[in-house]
């Protein structure tokens, strides 16, 4: 009952919200009889509505939304792959994680998407440059994490480790492990996140399909209804990927007090 | 007092009977903290007999934790010897269980998992190790709590599944480290009975360390006093002639009880008292 009222309080805003949008764009209430906010600038919802009822009836968006879908996903596969592997390498080598530091922190200041343009002239038009663009932003969210997880496991737990008799190998195993994958768990959310934005800015600087580029047309037309319903599109789209991530974390993280409470 | 009924030695303890399972010789901890040399332990000589429960007891910071942490071979002294079975322990100790005072079970792993694994890194195959897992949490009281996380447990139960998963390796020598700490007092008393319990199965040489002089009585062969540290040293040495089995919430109301209970707080105050004088006029 209490989520039911949640959820009818959530709608609620979208209705009035929507109700605005509409009465302000299309009520003969401004000048001469115009709307009070011109619907060439702002469109209105009935017309966006109309045009992703049109991407879907005719079935172009779907390209679209299965472009930027393998390029979020191959970005954050590949950057937590690396990001596992380095944070851990780095964690258990204090030495090689004192060289690299400074180069870390250089490349982790960087804005992205100045390394657009560059992934663009190396890896053309397609999609390996916004799963290159992707790449970078997953990575250093994991890899920080995986670091920051590997270095604080619990002296107690990793003596108690020791005392039952583990070797090295079997501590990587049972407890750096463990621990690792459950901090990148933790930023699961962000990293996926992070997946999606670098696809869809790498479509927008340059490219031939995906939601990004769905948008950037739009822009360039001047159709306004266009690029709300890319950007309804694609919040729909990082919506359902959340939620998926969310069931995703539920399972691995059981274990975990904090995780069973946040996501009730 | 002197007519301790020690049980002595397990017959089948091959070329070490006889031997202490731990000795302290002349053992001493200092380390260096920020420039600044501190001595946790200054002389420590303690024997540990095959199957006696020994318990040091003395104020927080007093080094008791340290020689447990020698005992298993977690840091090393910095002079004197640390014999296990008559030979001097290098690394880790692997005839000793550890039950740590802090949380130390592994929060990812399900209880039966966290008591198993001691056995699977031993190569014990995975289905043996988790019956025998199993038929142990059942001895603790845990066996319908198997599938739970550990921060599904309360206290008492975490600390249950922890002498599971330490007693399930069968160490030749048991030390605790303050293990029911946390606990509330009635708690602590089931705890208490749960491990002489599994002691008497199966004795075990303990070194039980704890702040309680109560709870060092009603469970130990022997009570082992240290001074406040630092500068930390033993500073007495009791046998304790109260008749096994126990339960330990009734010896509590037994007259020897008191009398022994008087006897070592008479000289502890003392001695204690000494101790700090002493850390303050070297201080």
């Amino acid at each position: 009952m209490k989520r039911l009222g949640l959820i009818s309080a959530q709608l609620g805003v979208a209705v009035v919200l929507l109700l605005l949008w509409h009465v302000l764009t299309t009520m003969p209430w401004g000048a001469g009889g115009k709307p009070l906010v011109p619907p060439f600038f702002f469109s209105t919802p009935l017309d966006v509505i109309a045009r992703i009822h049109k991407w879907f009836s005719e079935g172009t968006i779907w390209r679209h939304l299965w472009i930027t879908l393998t390029e979020s996903a191959l970005a954050f596969v590949i950057g937590s792959v690396a990001g596992v592997l380095v944070g851990f390498w780095f964690a258990r080598q204090p030495l090689i994680a004192a060289i690299f530091d400074p180069y870390v922190k250089m490349v982790n200041a960087l804005p992205r998407i100045v390394l657009a343009p560059i992934f663009t002239l190396w890896f053309g038009l397609g999609i390996a440059s916004k799963v290159a663009l992707g790449v970078t932003l997953v990575f250093f969210i994991v890899f920080f994490n995986v670091y920051q997880g590997v270095r604080e496991v619990s002296p107690t737990v990793l003596a108690n480790a020791r005392m039952l008799g583990m070797n090295e190998r079997q501590l990587m195993r049972h407890v750096y492990w463990p621990s690792a994958l459950s901090w990148m768990f933790s930023s699961l959310h962000t990293s996926v996140g992070f997946a999606v934005v670098g696809a869809v800015v790498g479509e927008y600087l340059g490219s031939a399909a995906g939601l990004g580029y769905l948008i950037l047309q739009a822009e360039g037309t001047f159709d306004i209804a266009g690029v709300f319903a890319g950007m309804f599109v694609l919040a729909v789209f990082v919506l359902v990927i959340d939620g998926l991530v969310t069931l995703v974390e539920r399972r691995l993280l059981v274990w975990r007090p904090t995780a069973a409470d946040t996501h009730k | 007092m002197e007519a301790l009924q020690k049980e002595g030695s397990r017959p089948d303890t091959g070329p070490a009977a006889g031997l202490p399972a731990v000795r302290f010789d002349g053992t001493r901890v200092a380390f260096v903290i920020k420039n600044n040399p501190y001595v946790a332990v200054e002389r420590a000589d303690l024997e540990v007999a095959d199957g006696e429960f020994v318990s040091i007891v003395g104020p927080t910071g007093c080094g008791k934790s340290t020689l447990l942490n020698i005992a298993a071979g977690l840091i090393t002294p910095s002079a004197g010897a640390i014999e296990i079975s008559g030979k001097p322990l290098k690394g880790l100790n692997r005839q000793a269980g550890y039950l740590f005072q802090a949380d130390s079970l592994f929060p990812w792993k399900t209880v039966l998992e966290n008591v198993a694994i001691g056995l699977e890194v031993a190569n014990v195959g995975q289905q043996a190790a988790r019956e025998r897992a199993h038929g142990w949490l059942k001895r603790v009281g845990l066996g319908a709590f198997t599938d739970r996380y550990p921060h599904m447990l309360s206290g008492g139960q975490r600390k249950r599944v922890g002498l599971a998963q330490v007693l399930i390796r069968d160490p030749k020598i048991l030390l605790m480290d303050e293990p029911f700490g946390p606990l509330d007092a009635q708690t602590r008393q089931i705890m208490g009975n749960l491990l002489l319990d599994l002691w008497s199965a199966d004795k075990k040489a303990v070194l039980f360390v704890t702040h309680d002089l109560e709870e060092a009585i009603a469970l130990s062969d022997r009570v082992v006093i240290m001074a406040a540290g630092p500068n930390s040293r033993i500073i007495g040495n009791w046998k304790i002639d109260l008749a096994r089995p126990r339960d330990i919430s009734d010896i509590r109301l037994e007259h020897r009880f008191h009398e022994i209970h008087r006897e070592i707080w008479t000289k502890l105050k003392d001695e204690v008292m000494k101790g700090y004088s002493q850390a303050g006029g070297e201080g």
